[in-house]
């Protein structure tokens, strides 16, 4: 278990290093001069030149990779070229914006799912469950800002029973805070609960043939009793499989959300910084993005090894 | 022992699931009215789009950040009013030298700056020489090269000697260059502003909203509304969702005139608009097949209808003007008729210049009034036979870097917003335009050097020749439309200067 448990810390540092590289050379190789941008409509040569050395964009590619890495290591994401002040505290400001929304639509996504899912493999063979399977499809076809926009329109502009847009930190005005995340949460929410309850329910009813839960049936368990009581662990791990790579989809996809709402959180910032050029605030929060992807892929994998015996087993 | 975790950890979700819906469901319930409905008579929030990155123009270019800061956080010695005429702001008054070249201000007195120091004269002094130092950065501190040196007469008299005599310079006071700064105030303009205005900067959630606080020693007249958001928009739609939604008093400078109709209609709301120092300007790159041919700009000229551009792209808002210069400058006049809309003539003169059947590339910026002018330019120009090839660049990053900067471009179109530019644009030729300005150069310096009524006959010719030769199109000047809540009085209709004053507005 530990000798896996390293190899995937291992695959963490090397993807990590890989990312930031890609990330970098992607961020050169786009057009627009940051200095350039930023001296604006009315600028000399003579200021882009001096913008530019200030910035550091004139010094070798090698040289601003390693200013920029190794500040990453110590936690300093540096100044930005645009703002002009140091961008960690901001990115962790917005860090939690963005977790707060995500994490709350994963829950919401969950609560919905996972029951809907285990009804419709319960119910596979009647009208109840294929109901369940038609609306998940039609669901998983809806795009996250659609069914944000179509909210809007409905809740806030014609019944006016929720804000728009905005936010409100939940330390501020814990109430406004709720009324705000209500529609976000929910349009993100939307197309995860649909994904998930297929896949919870493909679970669920691959394990209700398998012997083990034959054998407890023949104990004397009704099919329900036998599928809670022994079927459900199992079913678990895939779902758990799912859920963490959609937890990582969902921070990506959290990015349009964030700007039909305009929630204050990494993806707003990262949309501005692209169109800013301010390159190292970019690298940041894309870097930012990968780690929370590449944690939540190790925890997963670790809990995974605990989780299941087969696993632990094959690996001893 | 396996059976006490499996439920231990259902007892855990369970207790997460029943919590969020409790949440979520109990607040809902709780929200009946319409949010934000009270009205606060002290407090107003305004939703704009385009964020300032920061808040020093002394290094950043962009109209955000003036928008906020002008007016509001600094002031100049002199202002413009809604009808753009010059006026004293914390200048009482000033006289100019027989020659033209020397202003003496007499300075308001008891003003102070919001750190609590004194303004005086020697404040001017440094303010002025700041703009022609190296810390200032935006591309703008050219307007002060004209500027001498500066003389303290005494705390409440400075005296301003020009290089030589400038009409414009007076002009450029009002603008951003002219902004009073305390010497003891401007280590982190970014971040802390320090002025002499109305407002405070009270707090900035970057990316979301700067919040403004009224000054309880503020030497002129007090704000009418102390406590002023300025919310920051992605884009119009969500600038009018939160005024439907309550969450916003009053949005500036609306970007989608497409949506106001929905405003229009309704009593609580109230739609102002006005016009702006924008000039949504068609280049054709001067120096770049087809358009070195004055006869090939000319016929696009005649090809584009102007009115039908505006009416289609805009929504019928914005002014007509057919020169490169806003109705509100001293020296604007209608030059609508110089290319009135005449197709044939259009398809003669490419027929003259041999270029039926041309060919052109039409760089597009991404922005949504670039966007709508560009469907309607390329079928007019594909009535005459000019074949337009529509590109999109991403706007500021690519269509600066690619049209504005290495002019490699044969047509595009963006919203020229400065001040008084049409000698920005025109009187250089290795601006993007590419006009040759040997003809307007000694016209143009020679009306900025003479007196009002000179400076104004000299630059109306200016233009005349501009517009004569075909350096651009301009196809009309960008309404500044603003919505508000029906209570709110004093908005400026007219963007005159870069500057959203709020100290006017107040709740009736």
């Amino acid at each position: 278990m530990l000798i896996r448990i390293a190899k995937n810390l291992a695959r963490f540092v090397v993807t990590f290093l890989v990312a930031t590289l890609a990330v970098f050379g992607i961020m050169r190789v786009l057009p627009g001069d940051p200095a350039a941008i930023a001296a604006g409509e009315n600028a000399t040569p003579e200021l882009i030149a001096r913008l530019a050395q200030e910035f550091g964009t004139d010094r070798p590619l090698p040289e601003q990779y390693w200013d920029w890495f190794s500040g990453l290591l110590r936690g300093d994401f540096g100044v930005s070229y645009v703002t002009r002040t140091d961008i960690s505290p901001l990115v962790l400001d917005k860090v939690q914006v963005s977790l707060i929304l995500v994490t709350l639509a994963m829950l919401l996504a969950l609560v919905i799912a996972i029951p809907l899912g285990i009804l419709a493999a319960i119910r596979h063979n009647k009208p109840s469950g294929a109901l369940i399977s038609g609306l998940s499809q039609l669901g998983i076809a809806i795009p996250g800002f659609l069914l944000g926009i179509l909210l809007v329109s409905f809740l806030s502009l014609r019944l006016g029973w929720l804000p728009a847009n905005g936010w409100t930190p939940p330390g501020e005005d814990f109430g406004d805070f709720i009324r705000r995340i209500i529609l976000p949460v929910t349009a993100l929410a939307g197309v995860q609960s649909a994904i998930l309850t297929r896949y919870v329910r493909s679970a669920v009813l691959e394990v209700m043939h398998e012997d083990y839960l034959r054998t407890a049936r023949a104990k004397g368990l009704s099919p329900t009793r036998a599928l809670l009581r022994h079927g459900l662990r199992n079913a678990a791990i895939p779902v758990l499989t799912v859920t963490s790579v959609q937890f990582a989809a969902l921070i990506i996809g959290a990015v349009v959300i964030e700007r039909v709402f305009v929630v204050p959180g990494l993806g707003s910032m990262l949309l501005t910084a692209v169109g800013n050029r301010d390159l190292l605030t970019v690298q940041s929060v894309v870097m930012v993005l990968v780690a929370i992807t590449l944690i939540i892929n190790l925890v997963v994998d670790v809990l995974y090894t605990v989780l299941d015996p087969r696993i632990r087993a094959a690996n001893q | 022992m396996q059976r006490s975790t499996t439920s231990r950890r259902a007892g855990v979700l369970g207790a997460l699931m029943v919590s969020t819906i409790l949440a979520l469901t109990g607040c809902t319930a709780g929200s009946t009215g319409t949010p934000g409905s009270a009205t606060d008579k002290n407090t107003l929030t305004v939703a704009l789009t385009g964020e300032p990155v920061n808040l020093d123009f002394t290094t950043t270019a962009g109209a955000a950040i003036p928008q906020a800061m002008m007016s509001n956080v600094y002031e100049g010695l002199v202002t413009l009013d809604q009808t753009g005429a010059i006026k004293p702001l914390l200048a009482t008054g000033w006289e100019t030298s027989a020659d033209n070249k020397s202003y003496t201000f007499t300075l308001q007195e008891g003003v102070k700056f919001s750190n609590g120091a004194d303004f005086d004269a020697e404040d001017v002094k440094f303010s002025i020489e700041r703009v022609k130092s190296d810390a200032w950065l935006n591309g703008l501190k050219t307007k002060m090269d004209v500027v001498d040196n500066v003389q303290v007469v005494s705390p409440e008299t400075v005296t301003v000697n020009l290089k030589r005599p400038s009409q414009a310079w007076l002009y450029s006071m009002t603008t951003l260059v002219g902004a009073m700064f305390d010497p003891s105030g401007v280590d982190d303009l970014a971040n802390q502003p320090v002025g002499t205005g109305p407002y405070a900067l009270e707090s900035w959630a970057r990316g979301e909203s700067i919040k403004l606080a009224g000054r309880d020693d503020y030497w002129g007249i007090m704000p009418g509304i102390k406590n002023v958001t300025l919310r920051y928009f992605a884009d119009a739609i969500a600038t009018t969702n939160a005024l439907t939604s309550g969450d916003v008093d009053l949005v500036y400078n609306m970007q989608a005139p497409e949506l106001l109709a929905g405003f229009q209609s309704k009593p609580e709301y109230q739609v102002i608009e006005g016009t702006s120092n924008g000039e949504i300007m068609l280049s054709m790159n001067n120096n770049v097949a087809p358009f070195n041919d004055k006869r090939v700009r000319q016929a696009v000229m005649y090809a584009i209808d102007r009115q039908e551009v505006r009416d289609t792209a805009w929504n019928g808002l914005g002014t007509l003007v057919g020169g490169p210069v806003p109705p509100t400058d001293p020296y604007y006049e209608d030059l609508n008729d110089l290319y009135p809309h005449d197709p044939a003539k259009a398809r003669e003169l490419l027929k003259e210049a041999g270029a039926e059947n041309l060919d052109v590339t039409f760089t597009v910026p991404t922005r949504p009034y670039a966007n709508a002018v560009a469907e309607v330019v390329f079928s007019q120009l594909k009535d005459v036979g000019i074949n337009v090839k529509i590109q999109s660049a991403e706007f500021p990053a690519v269509w600066l870097d690619q049209v504005f900067n290495r002019h490699d471009y044969q047509m595009s179109v963006v919203l020229a917003v400065e001040a008084r530019d049409v000698l920005t644009m025109f009187d250089n030729p290795d601006y993007y335009i590419g006009y040759d300005n040997s003809k307007i150069k000694d016209e143009a310096a020679l009306a900025d050097e003479s007196d009002t009524a000179n400076y104004v006959a000299g630059m109306k010719n200016v233009v005349r020749t501009i517009v004569e030769d075909a350096a651009s199109d301009t196809l009309f000047i960008f309404p500044n439309i603003s919505v508000a809540k029906a209570g709110l009085s004093g908005i400026g209709a007219n963007s005159v200067t870069e500057a959203l004053s709020l100290a006017t507005i107040a709740w009736s």
